[in-house]
């Protein structure tokens, strides 16, 4: 070692540029004892490989990982080296110090390799993802689906009964700001990362597929154990936060590829849209490129197929302990228009199931495995809808993600040892602020907008007592509005005839306001705040309100960094069995 | 409404032209049958979509078809997508494959400026039917009008 360090200093010929040495796993990293991960380190010249020196905690690096490192001399279109190191583990937990040196770059981060108690807390974990979902979607869901009375509810959501919770910070590694990638990415893996990565740490090379990776809590389960695995969304099963319980790659855009990971893992039940991506590229309706038939590759692996709800029921009945079930070739329909409204495409998609009906489903399959199960759902409408500012379609699909988080609770009571947490990915800058009155007198929509003690209280109805508004047209209806929008025309009034398109591109690829919503009465150009790039309205900063209930749950409090959240479910599945500490400094 | 300018221009040319053949300049001077994006498909599954009698009906047939010219992939190309309403991709989705299933891909004649997202066009060309890789973007499509012309509806 201090041979090492004197030939290092007598070396004269190295490119450098202070301080832009980058290692992964970065600094401050939390990792779950034995998984596996990728080790690199990002020099930011051109080094020889003999005058790199890696140590880990004062020892040889390939002495503490049990494999030496490859040297890459010059990267993929990139003028500077790395060393890479893939799928190494740390078996004691502890705090590990990394130094990488190459001349006079020198980089140091350190690592928190943590275990878990050696007994599981939980047999069963289900994951509620509301994609999207901020304190507006809660309180303007409750309010829509229960009714207030003299500014008390006159009921609850099925949330409103957890009883842990934490303020989740939801940053990317590059970014105050996030996407849906990085940061159900950061629930799965316990890992931070960058916008639009999933599974791994975002490196400077282009190939979207060579990054970093870390382990998912689907492979961590896989390493560690028996349990079954359910994955359950009304998005493109491919979609970032349903593929971020498999999935490895720089680019979430990558979801031909992401087919292939969810097949290399093979979740007992994956439920959701998306089914474009499963089929070859000469079916109509394929998003392929190659051949590759995913869905009787699958069927071959032992899965019974569903395309219907119809179907789902039948599979639901059928004992081959795997179900894999799409319902569309792209998202889902949101619940406004699957239930009521027969809008989107509907009448394409005629017998989509809901979530509700997939929880049930997943959940009567995954209990069947005696080794228990860790099941994600997400409700991926919220965000879907938040983004063009549709809000009673964000709405009505925030109360149907309650009710499946409802249907969980109540697998919850008999069978105590799951841990349920319903959390959101990111928020979105909306809020409630009164309401929208049509029988105020004038023209001017904005005037009819009621603030303060003038808000009063909105004239939904709920007849059938669904729990659903029977109709989102009322006359004295929620008014919600985004912080930051693109050019669009407001109107004041919920999309009765399909999801908002609030913004279209230009020629210059610039987004101007939809001219389809010109003429709806009362509709008002309102000027973006946003880049003229930006198409919707953006995801927020703001934290998360993360709840849970059940044994596991009373470690979610206060602030967490969403890789937190990782830790608490590996203690509560006890995927890291050791009591031991790292003796190392 | 604007005029069909390469297409004059092409008939203009297909009568001198001797090199062209009998079938192609019967086919260009036929009146184009008018599609809509509501005829494109028989049917609709998970398990993918069948195309209608109508389209393949149409194959390589003149057809006229309206819609909105989505944003290009770039701004200088001979080639665009045509949608049936006005659309706007999400900023971290806009490949080819995230493109719905209801549009068209159309190859220009020849490049033409593009028009506002926003107004409502008329594409004529020969429908192609059938999945095809351009080879240079590999854009996929699976539906094409070919030597094509527009204008404003």
């Amino acid at each position: 070692m201090r041979a090492l360090v004197a030939a290092l200093t007598l070396s004269t010929c190295l490119i450098s540029a202070a301080g832009a040495t980058a290692i992964y796993p970065l600094d401050r990293a939390t990792i779950l004892a034995s998984s596996p991960f990728d080790f690199k380190v990002e020099f930011d010249g051109v080094v020889k490989a003999d005058d790199v020196t890696l140590t880990i905690n004062g020892q040889p690096a390939k002495d503490v990982l049990g494999k030496d490192v490859s040297f890459v001399e010059k990267e993929d279109g990139v003028d500077a080296s790395a060393v890479l190191l893939r799928g190494v583990t740390i078996a004691t937990p502890g705090t590990y110090t990394v130094e990488a040196k190459a001349g006079d770059e020198t980089k140091t981060v350190k690592w928190e390799v943590y275990g878990t108690p050696a007994t599981p807390k939980a047999k069963n974990v289900i994951f509620f993802l509301g994609d999207g979902l901020s304190v507006a979607n809660r309180t303007a869901a409750r309010i829509m689906s229960k009714g207030m009375t003299e500014g008390k509810a006159n009921g609850r959501l099925n949330m409103d009964d957890l009883d842990h919770m934490a303020f989740i910070g939801t940053s990317s590694t590059h970014s105050i700001a996030t996407d849906s990638a990085n940061t159900m990415s950061a629930y799965m893996t316990g890992h931070k990362s960058r916008v639009n990565a999933l599974g791994v740490y975002a490196d400077r090379t282009a190939d979207s597929k060579d990054d970093p990776k870390v382990e998912t809590i689907a492979e961590a389960l896989r390493r560690t154990g028996k349990k079954a695995v359910g994955v359950v969304s009304t998005a493109e099963i491919e979609d970032a936060t349903p593929a971020a319980v498999v999935a490895h790659t720089r680019k979430r855009a990558d979801k031909a590829d992401i087919v292939g990971m969810f097949y290399d893992v093979k979740p007992e039940v994956i439920l959701g849209g998306g089914s474009a991506y499963f089929l070859g590229k000469d079916v109509p309706g394929s998003k392929r490129k190659d051949d590759k038939d995913y869905i009787q590759m699958f069927k071959d692996a032992g899965y019974t197929l569903a395309t219907t709800k119809q179907e789902l029921d039948t599979a639901s009945g059928s004992n081959t302990g795997k179900i894999l079930g799409l319902f569309h070739t792209g998202n889902m329909d949101v619940t406004l228009d699957r239930m009521f409204l027969k809008k989107g495409t509907v009448d394409k998609f005629p017998d989509q199931p809901g979530l509700v009906d997939m929880t049930e489903v997943a959940l009567d399959q995954l209990s069947k495995n005696e080794d228990g199960f860790f099941l994600m759902v997400e409700g991926a409408s919220i965000d879907k809808m938040a983004h063009p500012m549709d809000w009673e379609r964000a709405e009505v699909d925030t109360i149907e993600f309650d009710k499946a988080v409802g249907v969980g609770m109540e697998f919850a009571k008999t069978h105590p040892d799951t841990l349920v947490v319903v959390t959101g990915d990111h928020t979105h800058g909306v809020s409630l602020i009164g309401t929208i009155d049509d029988d105020k007198p004038g023209n001017e929509m904005r005037e009819k907008v009621g603030t303060y003690d003038d808000a009063g209280f909105p004239n939904y109805v709920d007849a059938n007592g669904d729990g659903y508004p029977d109709s989102v047209d009322v006359s004295r209806r929620l008014a919600m509005f985004a912080n930051n929008y693109p050019d669009y025309y407001e109107t004041f009034r919920p999309k009765m005839d399909g999801p908002f398109e609030p913004a279209v591109k230009d020629a210059n690829g610039n987004y101007v306001a939809n001219e389809q919503y010109k003429n709806v009465p009362g509709a008002v150009l309102r000027v973006g705040n946003l880049p003229k790039n930006a198409d919707t309205a953006v995801h927020a900063v703001d934290d998360v309100v993360l709840q849970a209930t059940g044994p596991g749950a009373e470690e979610f409090k206060g602030y967490m960094e969403q890789s937190d959240v990782y830790k608490v479910l590996a203690d509560a599945m006890a995927l890291a069995p050791t009591e031991k500490q790292a003796s190392a400094k | 409404m604007t005029g069909f300018l390469s297409r004059r221009h092409f008939l203009v040319g297909a009568a001198t032209a001797a090199i062209l053949t009998q079938a192609r300049v019967r086919q260009a001077s036929a009146s184009p049958s008018p599609l809509t994006f509501d005829e494109l498909y028989g049917s609709f599954s998970a398990l993918g979509l069948t195309f209608s009698d109508k389209v393949k009906a149409l194959a390589d047939q003149p057809v006229a078809m309206q819609g909105f010219m989505a944003p290009p992939l770039k701004a200088e190309s001979n080639f665009f997508v045509l949608t049936e309403i006005p659309m706007a991709l999400c900023p971290f989705c806009s490949t080819d494959a995230d493109w719905p299933d209801n549009i068209v891909v159309v190859y220009l004649e020849k490049t033409q400026t593009f028009e506002q997202a926003n107004a409502l066009i008329e594409v004529r060309g020969r429908l192609e039917v059938g999945s095809w890789t351009d080879p240079e973007t590999g854009f996929l499509s699976r539906l094409r009008i070919v030597d094509a012309t527009f204008g404003r509806a």
